[in-house]
C-alpha cells in the first residue's frame, strides 16, 4: 500500500543526472556480479552432477549441462555408507528438532509463571550458559561419562535446552495478552491445558522460526560427528561427504566397486571420484536449496528477534 | 481479636498455598533445568583434568598429579611457546581481518537500498544469503570442485592457455588468511547485511525527504542519515567480535586444513582439537581451553562494561 502512494511522488520528483545514471549502472553491475559468484557454485554443483561424466570430468561442463543422465544419483545411493548416512542426517534433523521445538516452547511459557520458585534464579543461570563454554576436552570427557560418544543420541539429547530459543519464546509469550490466560484459569485450565491449548497455539510464528533455525543447525552439523563419533554406521551425511571430499583412496575404492555394479563400462556414465563428490554435494545442498526460499522470511524474523532481545 | 487470628492464618495458607504451586512449577520444570545444566555447568569438572597428566584410556585415579606443570609447560617451554605463537599469531590475524570487513555488510545494505528495482533486490538478496545456510563442509566442496588442481578454474585456464601447470589454490601455505577471509565473506556477507536492512527500513523516510528538500545529494544522505543510524547496530556487532577474538570457531579451519597449510591456518580453537584429540594431550588442550575459556569471559565482561559506560545499554 505504500509503494502504491509512494510511487508517483518519487517519479516527478528528481530529474535523474549523468552522474546518477553512471551511480545505478555502477551499483547494479557490482550487486549481479556478487550474486553471480553466490549462485554460480550451487549450479556448477548441479549441472555437473547430471552431465555426462567424461566431460564433467575434463572439466567442459561450465555453464550448459550436456549429455543429461540420471545415472550418478542412482549410483552414489547404491554406495552402502551414503543410505546409511542420509538416513541418520534426516533422523536427527527430524527428532532434534521436534524435540529442541517442544522444549523451547514449554520452558519459555513455564518461565513466564511468576509463581514460580526462584524462577529469577533459574532462568538467569540457564541464560548464563550462553556466554561460557567448557572447552572441546571437557566436554568430549562429559559426553564419555554420559555414554553419549557413539552413539545417536549425542545429536539430540545435548540440544534439546537452548537458552538463546527459551528466550525467545519466553519474550513472545510476555507479549500474548494477558487476559487470555487469565481466562482460561478462571474456567479451570490447569497449566499444561493452557499450555497446550492457548500458548502453543499463538506461538506458531516463533515456534517455526525456531524450527527452521534448528533443523539447519542439525542438518548442517558436521562437529559433533567428528568429535563424538568413529562407529561408521553413526556418520552424518555432512561427515561423510567430509570424507569424500578428502580421501582419494577411498573415493578410488567406492569407485571401483560401483563399476563393478555396473557391468556395462560407459564412459559417460561411469562413476569417477569428481561425479561422486559432486552428486553427494548436491544431496546435501539440496534440502536447503528447497527449503531457504520457501522459509526466507522465517530465517530472517530469527535474527530480528534475535537482535532485539537486549 | 478472633477476626484477625483468622485473616493471619488465612494470609499464612494463602502463602503456604502460593509456595506449594510455586514448588510445582519448579518440579515441572527440574528435568529439562537437570539436561541443560548436564551441559554446560556439569562438564566444567572436566577442568580438573589440567591438574593432572592423563593418559587416555586410564581412569582419572590412575594418571599423576601434576599440579600447574601444563599451565607452566605452556610459557615455559620453547618448543611450545614458538607454536603456540604461531597459533596465535594465525588467531589474532583472522579475527583482525574479520573485523577489518565487518564493516563490508553495512555498505552491502546501503547499497542495495539504492536499488529500486523490487526483483532485482529480492534476487539479490535471496541469492546471497543462500550460502549462510550451507555447512563449511559444502563450502569446502564447492572450493574443491572450483578451485583444486582438477577444479574448473584450472580447467578454464589452461583450456584459455593461460597457464600450463595447475595453479594450487587449495594445497599451498600461502595466502592462507586471505582466502579464508574471502571464502568467509563469500558464505557471510549477503547474511550479515539482513539485519543493517532492516534497520533502515526503519529510519524515518521523513528526515530523508526533508534533507532531499535541503538540497542533500544521494551520498552526502547516505554519510549523514543512513550510516549514522546504522552504528548502534554496527557498535554491538563489533563489540560482540572483539570479546570473540579468540573464538574464530574450528569448522571452517578443520575443512580447509591440509598438510600444505597447517602452519598458517591453524587457530587456537583448531589447535586445541588437534593437540587434545589426535595428539599430543588431553590435558594440555584442556588447559589452554581454560585460559580461552577465561580470558574470552573477562573480555565479553569488559566489552560489555565499556557499552554500558559509552552507550549506557549492555550488549549481553
Amino acid at each position: 500500500m505504500n509503494s502504491k502512494i509512494k510511487k508517483p511522488v518519487a517519479r516527478n520528483k528528481i530529474r535523474k543526472t549523468k552522474g546518477d545514471y553512471a551511480f545505478h549502472i555502477v551499483n547494479y553491475t557490482v550487486f549481479a556480479i556478487f550474486t553471480f559468484l553466490c549462485a554460480y557454485p550451487f549450479y556448477y554443483l548441479i549441472i555437473n552432477s547430471i552431465s555426462a561424466n567424461d566431460l564433467s570430468s575434463n572439466g567442459l561442463i561450465n555453464l550448459i549441462p550436456k549429455g543429461i543422465h540420471i545415472q550418478n544419483y542412482i549410483e552414489v545411493f547404491k554406495l552402502s555408507g551414503l543410505t546409511t548416512a542420509a538416513l541418520v542426517s534426516v533422523s536427527r534433523t527430524v527428532i532434534g528438532t521436534a524435540c529442541t521445538v517442544m522444549a523451547s516452547a514449554y520452558l519459555g511459557f513455564m518461565f513466564t509463571q511468576q509463581k514460580m520458585w526462584h524462577r529469577k534464579l533459574w532462568y538467569r543461570l540457564l541464560v548464563a550458559t550462553m556466554y561460557f563454554n567448557a572447552g572441546l576436552i571437557p566436554m568430549f570427557m562429559t559426553m564419555k561419562v554420559l555414554h553419549l560418544t557413539n552413539s545417536f543420541w549425542v545429536y539430540i539429547i545435548p540440544a534439546i535446552v537452548q537458552p538463546f530459543n527459551i528466550i525467545m519464546v519466553k519474550t513472545f509469550v510476555e507479549s500474548i495478552p494477558a487476559s487470555l490466560q487469565e481466562a482460561a484459569e478462571i474456567d479451570g485450565a490447569g497449566i499444561l491445558t493452557r499450555f497446550f491449548r492457548i500458548v502453543l497455539p499463538t506461538s506458531t510464528p516463533i515456534l517455526a522460526t525456531i524450527a527452521i533455525w534448528s533443523a539447519v543447525g542439525q542438518w548442517n552439523s558436521f562437529q559433533d560427528t567428528l568429535i563424538y563419533i568413529t562407529d561408521q554406521k553413526l556418520y552424518s551425511l555432512q561427515y561423510l561427504l567430509y570424507i569424500y571430499l578428502n580421501q582419494a583412496s577411498s573415493i578410488a575404492a567406492l569407485v571401483k566397486s560401483s563399476g563393478n555394479i555396473s557391468a556395462v563400462a560407459n564412459l559417460a556414465t561411469q562413476q569417477t571420484p569428481s561425479s561422486i563428490r559432486m552428486t553427494v554435494s548436491v544431496i546435501v545442498v539440496l534440502p536447503i536449496l528447497f527449503i531457504y526460499p520457501m522459509f526466507q522470511k522465517y530465517f530472517v524474523k530469527g535474527i530480528m528477534i534475535g537482535s532485539v532481545k537486549g | 481479636m478472633t477476626e484477625n487470628e483468622g485473616a493471619i492464618s488465612s494470609e499464612i495458607n494463602k502463602r503456604r498455598k502460593k509456595n506449594v504451586a510455586g514448588k510445582k512449577l519448579f518440579l515441572m520444570i527440574l528435568p529439562f533445568l537437570i539436561l541443560g545444566f548436564l551441559f554446560s555447568y556439569f562438564p566444567l569438572h572436566g577442568w580438573i583434568y589440567a591438574l593432572y597428566d592423563y593418559r587416555a584410556p586410564l581412569k582419572l585415579s590412575q594418571c599423576d598429579f601434576v599440579g600447574f606443570k601444563w599451565f607452566k609447560t605452556l610459557f615455559a617451554n620453547a618448543t611450545q611457546v614458538q607454536q603456540l605463537i604461531v597459533v596465535m599469531e594465525n588467531t589474532f590475524a583472522l579475527s583482525f581481518l574479520g573485523i577489518a570487513t565487518s564493516f563490508l555488510p553495512v555498505l552491502f545494505a546501503v547499497f542495495l537500498n539504492e536499488i529500486k528495482c523490487k526483483w532485482f533486490k529480492n534476487i539479490v538478496q535471496t541469492l546471497t544469503t543462500l550460502p549462510n545456510f550451507i555447512s563449511w563442509t559444502l563450502v569446502y566442496s564447492v572450493a574443491f570442485c572450483l578451485f583444486s588442481t582438477t577444479g574448473m578454474a584450472n580447467s578454464v585456464l589452461q583450456q584459455l592457455g593461460w597457464i600450463s601447470e595447475p595453479l594450487k589454490f587449495l594445497d599451498s601455505g600461502n595466502h592462507v588468511w586471505l582466502s579464508m577471509i574471502l571464502w568467509s565473506t563469500w558464505k557471510g556477507l549477503g547474511w550479515g547485511a539482513i539485519m543493517y536492512l532492516a534497520a533502515i527500513a526503519g529510519i524515518d523516510q521523513e528526515m530523508f525527504e526533508a534533507a532531499r528538500v535541503d538540497g542533500a545529494g544521494r551520498f552526502q544522505l547516505i554519510k549523514n542519515i543512513t550510516i549514522p543510524s546504522l552504528m548502534p547496530t554496527y557498535f554491538v556487532l563489533l563489540m560482540l567480535s572483539i570479546a570473540n577474538i579468540l573464538s574464530n570457531g574450528m569448522d571452517q579451519y578443520y575443512v580447509f586444513m591440509n598438510s600444505f597449510n597447517k602452519t598458517s591456518i591453524q587457530v587456537l580453537d583448531l589447535y586445541v582439537y588437534n593437540i587434545g584429540m589426535t595428539g599430543k594431550s588431553l590435558s594440555l588442550a584442556t588447559t589452554i581451553g581454560i585460559l580461552k575459556s577465561l580470558v574470552s569471559v573477562t573480555l565479553l565482561i569488559i566489552v560489555n562494561f565499556a557499552s554500558k559506560k559509552t552507550r549506557g545499554e549492555s550488549i549481553i
